[in-house]
């Protein structure tokens, strides 16, 4: 099978990697480069864990064709902090309790920050809004609409 | 594999070259939130991809004399977020703004959710109620130009047919004192199916409290979203009163015929919705504003 060169801006760096032409931007984001923050839950666009930002939006990286991603910008949770430098989303989903077994928690991370880049301070409404296509099995969302508020407070003063 | 090659065009002149070198086993390919599910569930088979959905000459939402044009590679968040249609066309703004989840809408275009014809889709059953038209170029070099009411013909079957055809523009016009409304039911609000999605558009006179014009659109009651033409008559019989929606209502409950499904109900439920909902939505888009010359805002019945 003929492979094909993508090349796109990942996490503040351009990247070039050869792909199978019907992978997937999952696909090409765990399996070729080792990212596995963006979890492969429901593969069908329908959970939000796979989520990744693309050019600032939230994407759903599992139905998403990888040669579609050419020359755009794509964010993952891994160029989001780090263990010693979180970012003020991250650290809210910490301080709140936000996390029970973790599979959504990138998704969710992702489109929050996305969100907050748009709306400083959204509604109760706005956050559930935004984060409507990120399933969580666990927590029950109250922690997370909690989490997502305690970030833009934090944001704001900063 | 799902398809063996993917390529992404500068040009829509490409495009339609590419179509027409490949001779069908090209296909189009906008946000693929549908097509590339199909295409894994071999429900669809291709060699070839071809995503236009980066062509700037496809993405518009604009007002030119007294219509409405959209290019077909605009996304459901950008109609979701156009003040325009907001204003203007509120029935197509919730449509778009009903489509699957944010990371869906980010993604999906208008022009797909067209094409990929499933019955009840959101902005479909809002552009058939607005009476929209596409347009359509041909790898030959024409053009073509297809109303809503003729471009249905099944379940995921439209009259466009992506590996040879593609799906400029969308346009319709404002009505003078346009209402609209859509009316849609789904288990939840976020990534579910609507149970009934129902899109209306209203043109009043409000000096005689009657409608100049009435589109109702109804869907899923049929493979492809149906007007409601009998309750459209109705509505433009007489003076509005309450009596008048229950009427009209009545004959949307009389002219559907779903059926018994697993997911959406039973056809007496669903006769029922119908019935409910084109009441309630006919209320919903009398109170609201739009179109061209609206200054005094609503009427009540």
């Amino acid at each position: 099978m003929k492979l094909e060169v993508l090349q796109f801006e990942l996490n503040a760096r351009k990247v070039s990697v050869r792909v199978k032409p019907d992978a997937t931007l999952l696909d090409v984001l765990r399996e070729d480069l080792d990212l596995t923050g963006a979890k492969r839950g429901c593969g069908e666009g329908e959970c939000g864990a796979c989520t990744v930002l693309i050019d600032g939006m939230p994407v759903d990286s599992c139905i998403y064709p990888a040669l579609k991603a050419a020359g755009k910008n794509i964010e993952t949770i891994e160029g989001l902090g780090t263990e010693d430098n979180l970012h003020p989303v991250q650290k809210a989903f910490l301080d709140e309790g936000a996390v029970q077994c973790g599979f959504c928690t990138p998704g969710m991370i992702l489109t929050t920050t996305a969100l907050l880049a748009k709306n400083q301070s959204p509604s109760e409404e706005e956050v559930k809004v935004a984060l409507s296509g990120n399933l969580c099995r666990c927590t029950g969302y109250t922690k997370i609409i909690n989490a997502v508020k305690v970030a833009a407070r934090n944001i704001n003063k900063l | 594999m799902y398809w063996e090659k993917y390529l992404k065009v500068k040009t829509l002149h490409e495009a339609m070259e590419i179509l027409k070198l490949y001779q069908g086993k090209a296909r189009l390919i906008a946000g693929g939130t549908d097509l590339v599910l199909q295409l894994r569930e071999k429900k669809k088979r291709v060699s070839v991809l071809v995503d236009i959905s980066d062509l700037p000459e496809l993405q518009y939402i604009k007002e030119e004399h007294g219509q409405i044009k959209i290019g077909a590679m605009t996304t459901h968040s950008q109609l979701a977020a156009s003040p325009l249609l907001w204003e203007k066309v509120i029935v197509l703004a919730q449509a778009a703004s009903s489509v699957g989840s944010p990371q869906i809408r980010n993604v999906g275009t208008v022009g797909g959710n067209i094409v990929n014809a499933q019955p009840a889709a959101d902005t479909v059953v809002a552009l058939m109620a607005l009476d929209a038209k596409v347009v359509v170029f041909n790898n030959d070099g024409g053009e073509e130009k297809i109303p809503f009411s003729e471009l249905f013909l099944g379940v995921g079957e439209s009259k466009i047919d992506p590996t040879s055809q593609l799906l400029k523009e969308i346009s319709f016009s404002l009505l003078p004192e346009m209402r609209s409304s859509l009316g849609r039911l789904a288990r939840r609000k976020a990534l579910a199916l609507p149970i009934l999605n129902i899109g209306i558009v209203l043109s009043v006179n409000k000096k005689e409290n009657r409608l100049h014009e009435a589109r109702i659109c109804v869907a899923p009651v049929a493979p492809v979203p149906m007007r409601m033409k009998e309750a459209e008559k109705t509505l433009l019989s007489r003076k509005l009163s309450d009596e008048l929606l229950i009427s009209a209502s009545k004959a949307a409950f009389d002219a559907a015929d779903p059926r018994n499904s697993k997911l959406r109900g039973n056809t007496a439920y669903r006769k029922e919705l119908v019935r409910v909902m084109t009441y309630r939505t006919l209320k919903t888009a009398l109170a609201t504003r739009g179109g061209v010359g609206d200054e005094a805002g609503s009427i009540t019945v």
